[in-house]
């Protein structure tokens, strides 16, 4: 099973890559669903030696929750802001892919220098677990729309839960559930985000907010 | 120990139940001063048990709180302190019915009184917890329910101000603190404090629990603070921030120095240097304040020089093995604790009547309040007596014990003991007359001669719910300086709790010569009240005339003719002007027929003006040139968090 959990993960890769390259925004959560049932596959793999009931449940339901739910909330929250493209982002995709090479780089030399206990040492699931967080963080640090960072808190959580998911095996359940409420809490936060600043400033970009900020003596 | 907790149970919820009765202003006093007194009643009774020789096990619970449990002890030390706070606190708390009442109109009555209950259970956990972490916790309540109470009235600048100044001075204490507990825990294995000891390094923690708790005790140059705040609170808080509050901080201190072991020769060098300091310098801008209450805070200066001078002596007698000089400025120390909680909290509750009545604090601006407040001016120079440490008052019991140590001392033949035996000496003699001085001028100017202003003449005295308190913490001053063994029998199973070793037999020596003074004392009283009814019999069926205070032989004599604080204070202001610093703003007449001119002094503190002024300055400029990070979007932000991230996944790895 361990050339499946592999390309997995290179698919995960992929995904963070491409996500990096679209201007689109539907196209940004057709890839946060695809991301989301990419993982749950992860999550049955990883278990495959010993498949329960439970485990198949979980993994279901994240998957419904990552691939069905959110990209349904962000599609409809995109919908209602009329915004269909990334506008102009802070860091051009050309120059957001290289930076994800960087970071690519980056983190399979934590991934070599990280020694972590149990099966998962060694394995991709490091390298690939910090190159999503890493990208999750440079959506949101590149990207002007709010529905753009939305994804990328979701990129940043796919990371943490590919950890989780590989390393902790046995409080997994712990782990997942932990993970899923942080996403959930993020995705409402930022989905309140989204429309209030529609609302009141008539606009989705974030960075227009940055007229509120304490300008100081 | 349930007795205990029922007290702090009935204490919150009687600040509760104000809070959530502040619609009501009637209400809110009668369910926060009704939980006040009954709260103080169950403490105060568990202290007194304690004090009479009763052994209270101790109550550990565990608490989910890393490194903390909620381990409870109440020895004889903390029982002693208990004593003055839930005394002074459920008289505090009946007088503020009286003194909050005309703010019930304009603002809401829940919170001071949420806070000042808050408080009260705060200083009580701080004394009895035994858990380092539980004492921080404890420590960081009363400190914040404390702000509350300074920047109570917050509409004024200059008390937003003082909260500011006082909020910085206790969390840079508790910074130290932080640290103090960190290397007694790390050497001691555990947050408890039984398992504390001093370590490799017992100086730099003795260092740091001097600056930590000294912060809140207001050493000088820590003080800044204390005559900013004490004066802004409500007056029945600001008797509970000096009489009690600060003593917090003077408890941590010999608590901390009991798990220090025996203590070298310099930690009692320092703490006669910090207290002779104090002392002094408090005293010294005390006379040259011309607002009352601030006149007391730095009284409180005084005050707590007073006592580090007897823990510094009682330091040196443990050092060089002498019981009798330990056990008398430890003695002498921890009952000026009790003695200042009692006649500072009378001094404020009074000097908080003058200000109900006048709406002033401006001692220029009262005089003659003693025919037009009787009560408020006997019960304030009672306190007045007391504090510059007249007999037969309780100010002079404990004066008195610290010189008993400090003559032994300074009769020793070790220089490490003599010197500062004498320094001390000389110091308490001279704080003793510069109090006298400063006390003479503030009750002259306040309560003798003419009104300067309507609204002193239009002064009324207080009701009863402020009158009553001032008279029993002036009958308490009396009952320890008229009855010293009673006193004494109160601190002595604190200082056996501190002390090691075997007792001297120091208590019935210092009792016998503090009962002959008493009796002098005692006497003394009653010829002078022999004198007054004689007076009175010589001049029954006379007419007797009466008169202005100040006439100078004028025809028409004015209020402006009177001693200013200003004026009173003058000689003395110029003799230590060199510290002091005075500015003068002077108009002087001019010509045969000079239309107007006007003095006016103002003497800023210097440590403030010239210490934190500048160094605080300096910190606003380096924070302001890093504003440039603050930027204003998220993006950015979330890049710093991510790169400070990476960054030490980098260092860690790398």
């Amino acid at each position: 099973m361990k050339s499946a959990t592999d390309g997995i993960l290179v698919l995960l890769v992929l995904t963070d890559l491409m996500l990096l390259g679209t201007s689109r925004i539907a196209a940004l959560i057709r890839l946060a669903g695809l991301q989301g049932i990419v993982l749950g596959c992860l999550g049955l793999f990883v278990q495959a030696d010993d498949l329960t009931l439970r485990g198949v449940l979980l993994a279901a339901g994240s998957t419904a929750i990552k691939a069905g739910v959110i990209p349904w909330l962000l599609a409809r929250a995109m919908r209602e802001a009329g915004a269909s493209r990334e506008p102009e982002p802070f860091v051009g995709y050309a120059l957001s892919l290289l930076l994800g090479m960087a970071l690519l780089g980056g983190s399979v030399w934590i991934g070599s220098r990280l020694s972590v206990p149990g099966p998962g040492a060694g394995s991709p699931v490091v390298p690939a677990a910090f190159f999503s967080m890493g990208a999750g963080l440079l959506l949101i640090v590149s990207r002007r729309t709010a529905l753009s960072q939305v994804v990328g808190y979701l990129v940043l959580e796919n990371g943490v839960y590919t950890f989780g998911v590989s390393m902790a095996r046995e409080e997994r359940i712990l782990v997942e559930l932990g993970v899923l409420l942080d996403l959930l809490v993020a995705v409402f936060v930022m989905g309140i985000a989204v429309f209030h600043i529609r609302r009141e400033f008539d606009h989705i970009e974030v960075d227009r907010l940055s007229t509120l900020r304490d300008t100081g003596p | 120990m349930s007795l205990f907790l029922a007290a702090l149970a009935v204490l919150l919820l009687g600040g509760l139940g104000a809070l959530a009765a502040s619609r009501s202003p009637r209400a809110a006093n009668l369910l926060g001063a009704l939980g006040a007194v009954l709260g103080c009643a169950f403490g105060g009774t568990v202290a007194l048990r304690v004090l009479a020789g009763e052994d209270l096990p101790a109550l550990r619970a565990p608490w989910r709180v890393p490194y903390a449990s909620f381990h409870l002890e109440v020895d004889a030390l903390s029982a002693f302190f208990l004593l003055p706070i839930f005394g002074l606190s459920a008289l505090a708390a009946v007088y503020a019915t009286g003194y909050l009442r005309p703010f019930g109109g304009r603002r809401s009555l829940g919170p001071p009184w949420f806070f000042t209950n808050l408080l009260v259970a705060g200083m009580a956990l701080v004394v009895v917890a035994r858990n380092a972490i539980l004492f921080l916790v404890a420590w960081e309540v009363m400190s914040l329910a404390a702000f509350f109470l300074v920047a109570w009235e917050d509409e004024r600048e200059e008390v937003r101000e003082a909260g500011w100044t006082y909020l910085v001075a206790t969390h840079l204490g508790t910074a130290f603190l932080l640290a103090l507990f960190v290397l007694l825990g790390r050497e001691g294995g555990s947050f408890e404090f039984e398992a504390f000891r001093a370590g490799a390094q017992p100086g730099a923690l003795f260092l740091l629990a001097l600056v930590g708790f000294g912060t809140k005790a207001g050493f000088v140059p820590l003080h800044v603070w204390l005559p900013e705040a004490h004066p802004a609170a409500p007056s029945h808080a600001s008797a509970l921030l000096s009489g009690v509050m600060i003593k917090t901080g003077l408890y941590g201190l010999v608590r901390t120095v009991t798990f220090l072991g025996t203590p070298p020769a310099w930690w009692g060098w320092v703490l006669v240097g910090v207290g002779a300091t104090s002392g002094i310098l408090g005293v010294l801008f005390a006379i040259a304040q011309h607002d009352l209450k601030r006149l007391l805070a730095y009284h409180s200066v005084e005050n707590v020089g007073i006592i580090a001078l007897g823990l510094g002596l009682g330091s040196l007698g443990w050092t060089y093995g002498a019981p009798w000089l330990a056990a008398f400025g430890l003695a002498g120390a921890l009952l000026h604790v009790l003695n200042h909680a009692l006649f500072k909290g009378l001094l404020f509750l009074g000097a908080g009547s003058v200000l109900h009545a006048t709406e002033t604090r401006e001692i220029d601006r009262l005089g003659g309040l003693g025919k037009r407040m009787p009560a408020t001016g006997v019960a304030f120079l009672v306190g007045a007596a007391a504090i510059t440490g007249l007999p037969p008052l309780n100010g002079f019991v404990s004066e008195f014990l610290i010189f008993l140590g400090a003559l032994r001392g300074g009769t020793s033949s070790v220089a490490g003991v003599a010197v500062p035996g004498l320094a001390a000496i000389g110091s308490l003699a001279l704080i003793g007359g510069l109090a006298a001085a400063c006390f003479a001028k503030a009750f002259g100017v306040v309560f003798l001669g003419e009104p300067r202003s309507g609204e002193a003449a239009r002064a009324r005295e207080s009701g009863p719910a402020m009158v009553v308190p001032m008279a029993l913490l002036a009958a308490a001053c009396a009952a320890i300086g008229l009855f010293p063994g009673l006193a004494l029998r109160i601190v002595e199973p604190a200082v056996r709790e501190v002390l090691p070793g075997p007792d001297a037999g120091w208590r019935p020596a210092a009792a016998a010569i503090l009962d002959r003074a008493a009796l002098a004392g005692g006497g003394f009283l009653v010829l002078a009240a022999a004198l007054a009814l004689l007076r009175r019999a010589l001049l029954r069926r006379r007419p007797v005339g009466e008169t202005v205070t100040w006439d100078c032989g004028y025809v028409r004599p004015s209020a402006r003719m009177q001693y200013s604080s200003s004026s009173f204070a003058q000689p003395l202001t110029e003799l230590f002007g060199i510290l002091l610093r005075t500015r003068k703003r002077i108009v002087a007449p001019r010509g045969p027929f000079p239309a107007g001119a006007s003095v006016a002094t103002e003497t800023p503190d210097p440590f403030r003006e010239r210490l934190y002024g500048p160094a605080f300055a300096a910190i606003a400029r380096g924070a302001a040139a890093l504003r440039w990070i603050q930027i204003g979007r998220v993006h950015v932000y979330v890049l710093y968090v991510a790169l400070s991230l990476l960054v030490l996944l980098a260092w860690k790895l790398g």
